[in-house]
């Protein structure tokens, strides 16, 4: 069952530098239980795609184009208070930095039983209780004890497990996920993936997990989507994405990633710097970097899909077998 | 052969003194203690020229302060570090100016690491200049020379800092330290703050410079994935000290202390689908209140009794391994068996 069909967003910024078309045409869908890996380095507009989905951009940012179905109900024309009932308690999301989700001058039991109150009727006392079984859920000991803490009381990892215990809170169909664990140490990586992971299955919880960090969508995604300046170069199953990439860009993103096998050797590179949103050249925006530029590239490419649900937007498809 | 860079029984605590009502407080009785912070906890290595030596560890466990001693920027506590067997300590004059020379350093943050006052001519031509590499009427052609080598257009420098991507800023990062002919880099956490194509650009550069300038390297990161490409050697910390030290390929096929398992165990890889992601439990416990014995006790699976009164000793194992833990170690068996026992509910 899909949950979310996103159609040919277009997110654009309008600055005075002029208008920085940051999410240029996104288009992916998300069934129940579903998690999707949304890839890209910085400025790839995978973040704004995140946001837009929770109508959380700011002006000068605006949903220009394009519709997201979520359940069947278009999320951009959705009025504003309709949208505010839906996040936080259908949608969640979870930011990299856990004190953008916390008020640093509120107790954190103050806060989840107002996440609570917020979309239910129920009394304090039963908000009390939930919140503290979902604390004890991310894995956090004595959870009573912590409820009365303020932020600044816990660690970073163990903050980002109350911003999760908050976004799990009100059972929501889909949660997004923006680079959660790029702040964190290995270890505390692996238990707040460990711990997101868990929810999801345990309630059918649909999850777009933004990340520039490959591995650990390899890991943990059904489908994988890589995004260069606004668009979706490539998208299909993780096996298919990380084994036959078949867009340049993604080929060489899987080149970059050291690996035992090609120990102290060089790196394939990438050459050039990732783009600058303002002027991006015509054509398919990765040709300045690509080696297999030629005249067709500066007309842009469209998405082809082949029968296997496997997409890419390029004129020369690589089939070789990626370095493992 | 001298290693270039040893370290003997590095220590640094940073102490938190009491201010004045802190004092009366402690002198009327009251529980209030200077609180004191054991970053390095007696750390010994040696680096080999030519050697690439990963330091890795969790955040809070010492690898900077480590890294800063050696680079001669931070005092230490206790212990003392030896540049091509002499202690730099002890070193006076020239000499002493020459071994600060002799080890640079490169920080994380390419944003916060440069100054966004001076022109890229200024930093990297700032210190050739005062130490007497090149003269006023060279200097222009000197700092082109290092551009080049780094791979940045000498024509950009007259820009500021500000005025370049962070993959290049690194580079600029990467220049000022060259620009002073070292032999030895400490690069702290140098490509975590870049994008991954970017990464794999700096990591690219490094590997070329050792080799065109028989340079050797304490590199120095969270990310395994980085050090395994990179190292020769890999040493692993826990709050403040070396947990193991064992050659790369040794330690990713065999690693011995349970803490190295743990991380290697970890490190998300490309080659793994749909994994369950099985973490260890606990966080990096307090430096400033450590636990007793052994520092990984806590979180560890084999923890036996004697882990929590004695502090293990970094024995050597095999040629080029050492590992401080209670358990036999070199008897793989021992610990198999006893995850075996612990896995099973």
């Amino acid at each position: 069952m899909t949950i979310l069909a996103v159609d040919s967003l277009k997110t654009h910024f309008f600055t005075r530098a002029g208008v920085v078309r940051a999410v240029d045409g996104v288009s992916f869908s998300l069934g129940q239980g579903e998690v999707m890996g949304l890839v890209g380095e910085s400025g790839s507009g995978k973040s704004v795609t995140g946001f837009s989905i929770l109508g959380l951009v700011d002006p000068p940012g605006r949903v220009v184009e394009g519709s997201m179905l979520f359940h069947g109900e278009d999320l951009v024309t959705m009025p504003t208070r309709e949208i505010r009932a839906l996040r936080g308690s259908r949608i969640a999301m979870i930011f990299q930095d856990p004190m953008m989700t916390l008020n640093p001058v509120l107790r954190i039991d103050t806060q989840m039983i107002e996440a609570i109150l917020a979309h239910e009727k129920v009394s304090r006392k039963e908000a009390l209780k939930r919140a503290c079984d979902g604390l004890a859920q991310v894995g956090i000991p004595s959870p009573e004890q912590r409820l009365r803490n303020y932020p600044h009381q816990l660690s970073g990892g163990m903050r980002q497990r109350v911003a999760i215990a908050i976004a799990f809170l009100n059972n929501p169909d889909l949660v997004i996920a923006d680079e959660p664990t790029t702040a964190l140490d290995v270890t505390i990586q692996a238990q707040i993936v460990h711990v997101a992971q868990n929810l999801c299955r345990e309630r059918g919880t649909a999850l777009i997990w933004i990340t520039h960090d490959l591995a650990v969508v390899a890991g943990l995604a059904d489908h994988i989507a890589v995004m260069y300046a606004g668009r979706v170069v490539e998208a299909g199953q993780t096996d298919d994405v990380i084994d036959r990439p078949r867009h340049p860009y993604t080929v060489g993103l899987l080149g970059s990633v050291p690996s035992a096998n090609r120990r102290g050797q060089r790196l394939t590179q990438i050459p050039g710097m990732t783009p600058n949103m303002l002027s991006l050249p015509e054509g398919c925006a990765f040709r300045d970097r690509c080696t297999h530029n030629d005249e067709r590239c500066k007309e842009s490419p469209e998405i082809t899909t082949d029968s296997g649900g496997h997409a890419i937007r390029c004129f020369h498809p690589q089939y070789e077998k990626a370095p493992a | 052969m001298t290693p270039v860079i040893e370290v003997r029984d590095l220590t640094k605590r940073f102490t938190k003194r009491l201010d004045l009502a802190g004092r009366i407080a402690h002198r009327l009785g009251a529980n209030i203690h200077e609180e004191v912070v054991h970053a390095v906890d007696g750390v010994n290595l040696s680096i080999n020229r030519g050697e690439v030596v990963g330091l890795v560890g969790e955040s809070g466990c010492g690898k900077s302060t480590l890294g800063r001693m050696i680079a001669g920027i931070l005092p230490q506590t206790e212990g003392s570090v030896l540049l091509d067997g002499k202690d730099t300590a002890s070193l006076a004059g020239p000499e002493s100016k020459a071994a600060a020379l002799a080890v640079q350093m490169i920080f994380q943050d390419p944003f916060a690491s440069l100054n966004p006052r001076l022109r890229v001519e200024q930093i990297i031509g700032e210190a050739p200049l005062v130490h007497g590499y090149t003269d006023r009427s060279g200097l222009s052609d000197y700092i082109d020379d290092v551009m080049l080598k780094v791979g940045l257009d000498p024509s950009l420098k007259q820009r500021y800092p500000h005025q370049f991507s962070g993959g290049q800023r690194q580079r600029i990062g990467i220049g000022r330290a060259l620009a002073v002919k070292p032999r030895f880099l400490v690069c702290d956490e140098a490509i975590a703050a870049l994008d991954v194509s970017i990464q794999a650009q700096v990591l690219n550069l490094f590997m070329d410079l050792r080799e065109q300038f028989d340079l050797t390297y304490l590199f120095i990161s969270h990310d395994l994935s980085v050090v395994e490409h990179i190292a020769d050697r890999i040493v692993i910390m826990y709050l403040g000290r070396v947990v193991e030290s064992a050659n790369t390929e040794a330690l990713f096929a065999d690693p011995q202390h349970p803490y190295t398992r743990a991380l290697l165990a970890e490190v998300p890889r490309l080659d793994q689908r749909k994994r369950n992601f099985t973490p260890i439990a606990g966080e990096i416990p307090s430096p400033l209140n450590p636990p007793s014995g052994c520092h990984f006790h806590p979180r560890c699976p084999h923890v036996m009794p004697v882990c929590k009164t004695e502090v293990p000793v970094l024995e050597k194992h095999q040629a080029f391994r050492e590992v401080s833990c209670h358990l036999d170690t070199t008897d793989s068996h021992d610990i198999n068996n006893h995850s075996a026992q612990s896995d099973s509910p």
